[in-house]
């Protein structure tokens, strides 16, 4: 038997610290300043992600052959958890970016590594994701969307719907139908965005996360090189669930840091805001409502460094990222709105932060997965699927 | 001594620990000293850019001319100088003895020049201040005891042909100043913002030495730290509340803040 590296719980790496405080600073300096504006004119802030490339935070899963750090995925948490802190719509963009750049490397053949890695690793290129479709989102085995094997390529046809980096990505993981109907007939590739045929139909506009872009691809009669394909044809669904495992733990320490967020503002509101000739703190109904939320965070916290951990040291990691993006996710989605309660009127002006976490916190619960689909996960590694 | 001008420059950057500046901080009536234990250790956010000038100095001169972080501060504080090493400096040196704890400005700056003086230099950089004392004494007693010209107050730092020259800030304007090298300089905040450490300056930073200096590896010929100190804070009171503040009222907009103009200028605010 092969001797399983010890995961440590409770004391980060000085060096997992150094990275989080990098992040936490870029994102104070970066982001802090500009992210009232940003969420409220809905902009994808392009020029942050040459800064965050310039100091290495877009190649966080790159291996260091590739012009990227490979700090694995528990910095990698820690990171996003720092950034989703000050805007959760920068820390989905970073997620889904790493997510396919682990997605290249563990899949990739030299080839797509030589020609896409250095690229998203180090040299200031985002990558996009597209697998759902109009009538495809938790069931992604229904997708329709079509690569039609010809002479030396595919052509590409149909539309992906809230891909998500897709307006300025200069590679898309596109999730297209090779074979047959059901999971086995589907093949992933990695699309120039700007081949011809491919282009950007729709913006789509909503509740939080402005700053990240989601947008409808249309594909028609998109050519696209045979060495597109990533892994083999038939491999494809398999691929974007793989990398939607991982991208589990990004979901989820944005969620953290979401959550944290709130904590830091009700903490800081209940100390200087008085009401009856007391600060509000000192009425157990709002102080009660802090304990609670500090607690979850630590345990929601503690979840996500675990699947990343395991993740890290190599280990079967898929149920815990569920569990850690299970508990995260409703965990924010509940404190943020005890934060605006918390906050009173106020909460719900945009004068304070809040309503842009209460925004912001629900989407954790719904994409990369969403909560029924990890409660499904969880429940299957425990009873298997009955009645199947 | 002459700095041949083709020789790389020993550039050495000396920086403090701090409490975090955004932390709580509390004194203990007993010592009447900081308690340090009580916040998160960070670098003087005023070192910063003294690291950043030492790093554009060595990027300029290309000529594998190297930056050394100093500090005096026991060892609990190696990660954070790392960082200091994170943002690219080459190497650091942590000066670290109980003896030293308890040092005043006096103390301080003669047990870094006897550091810095065992490292080698033909430039000290440091801040202009630190966020915990905020005395500012310290590059003007730490030039005194390398026996270096001191260019303080640099926004602006050359290094040609063996001088050093700085665009110092004062409070009407500029001076511009050359000194021979070696020198002392101390950077403001509008010389350059800090850069972040990088993911990659963090991984190289792993690799990178942080020798420890005790009292024994360095020449001291006087009693340091809290024996040689020969400042002694003798009394702590809080600063009193701030009174109420004036509320100007006014007819409408305009002349309200025609009332708050009028009001700044007698005191030559505006």
């Amino acid at each position: 038997m092969i001797a399983q590296q010890r995961v440590s719980l409770f004391e980060l790496t000085a060096e997992q610290r150094a990275i989080g405080e990098l992040a936490r600073d870029f994102a104070r300096d970066e982001i802090a300043p500009h992210i009232e504006r940003w969420d409220r004119e809905h902009t994808f802030p392009r020029e942050l992600y040459t800064k965050l490339n310039a100091v290495g935070l877009m190649g966080m899963l790159v291996p260091e052959a590739y012009g990227g750090v490979q700090t694995g995925y528990l910095s990698y948490a820690l990171a996003i958890e720092e950034v989703a802190k000050v805007d959760a719509g920068t820390a989905v963009t970073l997620s889904v970016h790493s997510m396919i750049c682990g997605a290249i490397a563990a899949l990739g053949s030299a080839a797509q590594k030589d020609a896409w890695l250095a690229k998203v690793g180090s040299e200031d290129c985002i990558a996009g994701f597209a697998l759902t479709e109009p009538d495809a989102g938790s069931d992604a085995a229904a997708i329709r969307g079509r690569a039609a094997r010809d002479g030396d390529g595919y052509v590409l046809n149909g539309r992906k719907q809230w891909c998500t980096n897709g307006g300025y990505a200069g590679v898309v993981m596109a999730m297209f139908r090779t074979g047959g109907a059901g999971s086995k007939g589907i093949s992933a590739f990695l699309v120039d965005p700007a081949t011809p045929g491919v282009a950007v139909e729709k913006v789509t506009r909503k509740l939080g996360i402005h700053t990240s872009d989601t947008v409808d691809l249309a594909f028609a009669d998109a050519r696209i090189p045979a060495q597109a394909l990533l892994g083999h044809e038939g491999a494809g669904l398999s691929a974007a669930l793989g990398a939607l495992t991982a991208g589990r733990i990004g979901i989820a320490a944005q969620a953290v840091g979401i959550l944290a967020a709130c904590l830091d503002a009700s903490v800081k509101f209940a100390k200087e805001r008085s009401a009856f000739g007391r600060p509000i703190g000192a009425f157990e109904g709002i102080a009660f409502k802090i304990a609670r939320m500090a607690t979850d965070l630590e345990a929601a916290r503690l979840l996500v460094y675990r699947a990343a951990a395991l993740a890290d040291a190599g280990r079967a990691f898929a149920v815990d990222a569920s569990k850690a993006k299970l508990f995260a996710s409703t965990a924010a989605r509940v404190h943020a709105s005890e934060a605006v309660q918390i906050h009173g009127g106020y909460g719900y002006t945009t004068e304070f932060p809040v309503e842009r976490y209460y925004r912001d916190a629900k989407i954790t619960e719904i994409y990369e997965g969403t909560s029924e689909i990890q409660q499904l996960i969880i429940a299957r590694s425990l009873l298997g699927r009955l009645g199947d | 001594m002459v700095i041949p001008e083709d020789r790389q420059l020993n550039i050495v950057v000396a920086v403090k620990l701090v409490p975090d500046t955004n932390a709580d901080k509390r004194i203990d009536p007993q010592t009447r000293r900081l308690v340090r234990s009580a916040a998160e250790t960070v670098l003087n956010p005023f070192d910063e850019y003294a690291i950043e000038a030492g790093l554009q100095l060595k990027e300029q001169l290309a000529d594998g001319s190297s930056v050394t972080i100093v500090t005096m501060a026991p060892e609990s504080g190696k990660e954070v100088v790392r960082k200091a090493l994170a943002m690219g400096a080459d190497r650091a040196v942590m000066l670290s003895d109980p003896a030293f704890a308890g040092s005043d400005v006096w103390a301080t700056a003669y047990v870094l020049a006897a550091g810095i003086r065992r490292i080698g230099f033909d430039l000290v950089l440091t801040g202009t201040q630190s966020t915990d004392a905020i005395t500012g004494e310290l590059p003007g007693a730490l030039a005194e005891y390398l026996g270096v010209p001191g260019l303080t107050y640099a926004r602006e730092i050359h290094v040609a042909a063996g001088r050093v020259r700085v665009k110092r800030e004062t409070d009407t304007g500029y001076q511009t100043l050359s000194a021979p090298l070696p020198a002392l300089a101390s950077i403001t905040k509008s010389a350059a913002e800090p850069r972040f450490a990088s993911l990659k300056g963090i991984m190289a930073a792993k690799k990178k030495e942080i020798a420890v200096l005790r009292l024994a590896d360095l020449e001291i010929a006087q009693a340091v730290g809290g024996d040689g100190a020969k400042l002694e804070v003798t009394e702590l009171t809080a600063s009193p509340a701030r009174a109420a503040g004036k509320t100007v009222t006014a007819a409408d907009g305009n002349a309200g803040a025609r009332t708050i103009v009028a009001f700044l200028k007698e005191r030559n605010l505006l």
